[in-house]
């Protein structure tokens, strides 16, 4: 990683930790739907990266969610398993091709980038409901509550990409 | 040894991740605990200072309302004030100005009702006395139970948790529940084991039963939207509550003074 790359994804990381706890987590569209866009630093992390540096900050920013929201481990355990997973999820929606390092996400298919991006926020939506209802009878509300956070959350984050999309990168 | 090494540095990745996962899980399984996530919360001095400073900002766009609840609340102290003379003035201001119990007020800076265990952070810690246990209202109604304290900050488990248990019974016939909450309308809690035989319409009026050492008795809960019976022999009552826990501003603390003393007597209580 180069210098300013490196610089970007601090900034990053700082703005959109602060945009969740400030503004997103207070939206609270039909009393109860709220969007993660945090995830964007962890889908636009360098895809040449290490992995291993992406485990550990995708945990450090979860965890950081979970200081503001009193809510355990949650977005921490969240974060973590979708950095863990984010390698084989890239092999899967753009093919071989990512292992040579050509792809850029905003050069790929606007098919193929939505596929990326909702397979993440899903997992991760999922996971995160799922330990912060974590009752097997309330599976009905962890499903809803996955369904319309991730829709909300897809939409933000593809909205939010498209704001940003500066030519250069 | 040198195959345990390449096998640590060739799963390096996965290895991290499972310990990572596992803290987060511990962490996740602590805050699902009854008296809760001692470890992470949000009256920690970082998380905090940034609420503050935020709802610093925010007040300003709900200050006519804040100011039409104020009015209110001080319409009432008047009425009060204006009928104490009068010897059968049973209103349940009654009881919030005997001497026994102290107010704090503090303002609100963070509230979340969204999800199904809910808290509340508030200003004012254990430097201006606030402890644990401790029980927090508005001039409307119930709000919830203080469960942790730092210096500046306090955080309150608020009613709409699903580990909250608070006392309260029907205002005119005496009959105690519990009140917890189903998670699914933030305007609208339970009050469960109610007995069969209790006299209940839709309309009644719900209040503290004052059988715990927090609340004193007789702080206004909600009135009684619907009810059902369930099979042991007791109703559940749907119950709507006078406060918007949507919109929390400022609330009061209350502080037991004779709390230690009733506590030492239940448990000499238990141990005979």
């Amino acid at each position: 990683m180069q210098n300013n790359q490196i610089i970007l994804n601090i900034v990053r990381f700082v703005v959109l930790m602060l945009l969740q706890v400030i503004v997103l987590n207070h939206i609270n569209f039909l009393g109860y739907v709220n969007p993660y866009a945090y995830l964007i630093f962890i889908l636009l992390f360098p895809f040449d990266g290490s992995k291993t540096l992406l485990i550990f900050l995708s945990f450090l920013l979860g965890l950081s969610i979970d200081l503001f929201s009193d809510s355990g481990g949650v977005h921490a355990a969240a974060c973590v398993l979708v950095g863990f997973l984010r390698p084989g999820i890239l092999k899967f929606s753009f093919g071989v091709s990512y292992e040579y390092n050509a792809v850029k996400l905003n050069k790929v298919t606007f098919k193929e980038r939505v596929f990326y991006i909702t397979l993440m926020v899903f997992i991760h939506h999922f996971v995160l409901f799922g330990l912060e209802i974590f009752s097997l009878s309330h599976i009905v509300l962890i499903l809803k509550s996955t369904l319309f956070s991730g829709i909300f959350s897809v939409l933000l984050i593809l909205c939010i990409l498209l704001l940003f999309d500066t030519k250069e990168n | 040894m040198q195959q345990i090494i390449y096998f640590f540095i060739k799963n390096k990745n996965f290895l991290l991740f499972a310990l990572l996962f596992l803290i987060s899980f511990i962490l996740t399984l602590e805050s699902h605990s009854y008296h809760n996530s001692k470890l992470i919360s949000s009256t920690n001095f970082f998380s905090a200072k940034v609420y503050s400073v935020t709802s610093n900002i925010t007040e300003y766009f709900d200050l006519k309302e804040q100011n039409k609840i104020l009015l209110e609340q001080n319409s009432n102290l008047l009425k009060y004030q204006a009928n104490t003379n009068t010897p059968n003035s049973q209103t349940p201001l009654d009881s919030l100005l005997s001497k026994n119990f102290e107010f704090t007020g503090a303002r609100v800076i963070n509230n979340v009702y969204n999800k199904t265990n809910n808290h509340i952070t508030i200003d004012k810690g254990h430097n201006d006395s606030l402890e644990p246990d401790m029980g927090v209202i508005t001039s409307k109604g119930i709000v919830g139970i203080i469960n942790k304290t730092s210096g500046k900050y306090a955080r309150i488990q608020s009613l709409l948790n699903t580990k909250s248990q608070i006392n309260a019974q029907l205002k005119k016939s005496k009959h105690f529940g519990f009140l917890t909450w189903n998670t699914q309308n933030p305007h609208v809690v339970q009050l469960t084991e109610i007995p069969k035989l209790a006299p209940i319409a839709i309309g009644d009026t719900i209040i503290t039963g004052g059988n715990s050492a927090i609340f004193p008795k007789g702080i206004l809960v909600g009135r009684v939207a619907n009810y059902t019976i369930e099979n042991n022999d007791s109703y559940t009552v749907d119950v709507r509550l006078f406060n918007d826990m949507t919109n929390l501003s400022h609330v009061f603390v209350i502080k037991n003074k004779n709390k230690k003393e009733i506590i030492q007597l239940q448990s000499s209580d238990d141990a005979e």
